[in-house]
């Protein structure tokens, strides 16, 4: 019992002390080189904070659950695709609308649709691939051919429209987190907090789906309903953060694994808030260094997607090594 | 009780069990025996309702199991899978506990660290409590999910091949638990067992299957003959008699 004491002190030490990391980041990122005006300057920064935040929680969220409910540590969302099929749904609107027609929409509008093609999409894809038993690596090699599949339709796509509307529909292709869409924050914040929140509250659920579709059907839990429900909310946290800054591959991927090894923990009520603080610092902290130590020598999406690369490439080779 | 009425399962080409009937009273231990591939391990996963129905009809004490909220039927029946795909930075203790879920989902009370504290206590796991299971040997991580399925402290225990790595003592103390189970607790257990004189001491019925089909049913001393043993298993073994005791002689 003592060691238990311990050892979950340790790991909700730790937990803190990436708290602590995280709430340093967001200091040094609204303050670091103010100059000018004040209010204006502080303004710009906390709108841009508050996208990133959304988006370290909505990628943390959305990857953990994912590979809770698929029972691997090497996919994410990103990987499966789930954000190409967002971005194609964008071109598919830019091909059907025109660049102007494109723009003229409120982009909550805008959102909401994509939101829903998106889900749709997901759902239709995903939910009879997961209900039936499935072993690793078929998911596996599922999941990196409908990734390819779903950008190389959203390429075709920009294919076939002109290029001005090539170049409207190419900015929201690339993640970019410099500059971020304010006006699609509030709904994001929305669907982000209700989602976080809902995740949360299943946090023991989820505990028992990692134990495998049997054992959690066993222990009382309709797996399909159950399945439906977090993929929807997958589906949705995948749309807020591609909507915000474009798609990111390789961010969910990095983060859960870090937040793995920091809590030393499959047990949610650790490895949620762990991925959610990861990502925070990952984000915030990432684009301040850049912008302040390194003076924009590179994109912040171009160094994620580096690093968490590696970081796939390195848990492939160990999963083949067991 | 359990009523199993006319059902058959049936997977691409391959029919797996063919129209099976058999019920499943109130109490006691009942042993499933058979060849590999005869139908064991898929009529279980039907009864706790991990495989969806597709012809006849599962009742557990009233409960249609198609039919039945997993929660309600989750603290009634639990099962034991032939080895389970577990997350592996889980400590034994977590396991144990989730056995629990099912009656507080996930919320521990006093009561339910009462009831994981026993269970590790009957499986010997005191010592391996705060250990993650990628560190655990086979036998010591059946011997976890065994707690834990005990620990959902259900009337009916389902269990497939429960010896599986356990070592001579463990798999000894494993069937003295659940016989103890039936008689002090009341507790109906329904095991797949491969080692026959495990069944032969413990068990108070035996159902051979083969190929789907259930060929023989009784108590230990009406199947464990030599006659029906060689139509179930397809060789002829000696079977003698040790402290009132059927032992089948079927390694030689």
């Amino acid at each position: 019992m003592r060691s238990l004491a311990v050892s979950r002190l340790s790991a909700a030490t730790r937990l803190w002390l990436l708290a602590a990391l995280a709430v340093a980041a967001m200091v040094a990122f609204m303050t670091l080189g103010l100059r000018g005006n004040l209010t204006f300057a502080l303004e710009l920064r906390a709108v841009r904070l508050l996208a990133l935040v959304q988006v370290g929680v909505a990628v943390a969220v959305s990857t953990v659950v994912f590979q809770t409910v698929t029972a691997n540590r090497v996919l994410t969302p990103s990987i499966m695709g789930f954000d190409a099929l967002y971005v194609f749904g964008q071109m598919l609107l830019v091909l059907l609308l025109g660049a102007a027609g494109f723009a003229a929409l409120d982009p909550r509008l805008k959102f909401a649709g994509e939101a829903v093609v998106m889900v749709a999409m997901a759902l239709l894809l995903f939910v009879p691939l997961l209900r039936r038993r499935f072993d690793i690596g078929l998911l596996l090699l599922a999941g990196v051919v409908l990734g390819v599949l779903f950008r190389s339709l959203a390429s075709l796509v920009a294919r076939l429209i002109d290029p001005n509307e090539f170049a409207v529909a190419q900015g929201m292709s690339f993640a970019n987190f410099n500059t971020v869409r304010p006006d699609l924050l509030a709904i994001g914040l929305v669907v982000t907090v209700a989602a976080a929140a809902i995740v949360w509250r299943q946090r023991h659920l989820l505990d028992v789906l990692s134990l495998g579709a049997d054992s959690a059907i066993g222990l009382g839990v309709d797996w399909s309903r159950v399945l439906i429900g977090l993929l929807l909310l997958v589906a949705l946290l995948v749309a807020v953060s591609t909507a915000l800054v474009g798609p990111v591959t390789f961010l969910g991927l990095l983060v859960a694994a870090i937040a793995e090894r920091v809590v030393d923990s499959r047990r949610h009520f650790l490895l949620l808030p762990a991925a959610v603080l990861t990502a925070v610092v990952v984000l915030v902290g990432g684009q301040t260094v850049l912008q302040h130590g390194l003076g924009q020598a590179t994109t912040l999406g171009v160094v994620i997607e580096f690093v968490g690369g590696l970081v796939f490439l390195g848990m492939l080779l160990a999963a083949g090594r067991r | 009780m359990i009523e199993i009425e006319n059902v058959s399962l049936r997977l691409q080409d391959t029919r797996i069990l063919h129209d099976i009937s058999l019920t499943l009273p109130k109490g006691g231990l009942t042993a499933l025996v058979g060849p590999n591939g005869a139908g064991k391990s898929s009529l279980l996963s039907l009864v706790a309702r991990l495989q969806p129905l597709q012809s006849g009809r599962i009742v557990v004490d009233g409960l249609p199991v198609d039919a039945t909220p997993g929660r309600q039927l989750a603290k009634r029946l639990a099962i034991l899978r032939q080895d389970p795909a577990v997350a592996a930075r889980l400590r034994v203790r977590e396991l144990v506990g989730f056995g629990r879920f099912p009656h507080g989902r996930g919320r521990l009370d006093d009561r339910d660290r009462a009831l994981i504290e026993a269970a590790l206590q009957q499986f010997g796991l005191q010592d391996l409590a705060d250990r993650f299971l990628d560190t655990l040997s086979g036998g010591q991580r059946q011997r976890a999910l065994v707690a834990m399925a005990f620990c959902q402290g259900t009337d009916y225990m389902l269990l497939d091949e429960p010896l599986n790595n356990l070592d001579m003592q463990f798999a000894r103390q494993l069937m003295r638990d659940l016989r103890k189970a039936v008689e002090e607790e009341r507790r109906t257990v329904i095991v797949v067992l491969h080692d026959i004189n495990h069944a032969a001491v413990y068990a108070d019925r035996i159902v051979a299957m083969k190929a789907g089909r259930v060929v023989a049913d009784g108590p230990p001393s009406a199947v464990l003959r030599t006659e029906v043993l060689a139509e179930v298993f397809g060789y002829p073994m000696q079977v003698v008699e040790i402290d009132g005791a059927p032992l089948v002689l079927h390694h030689r």
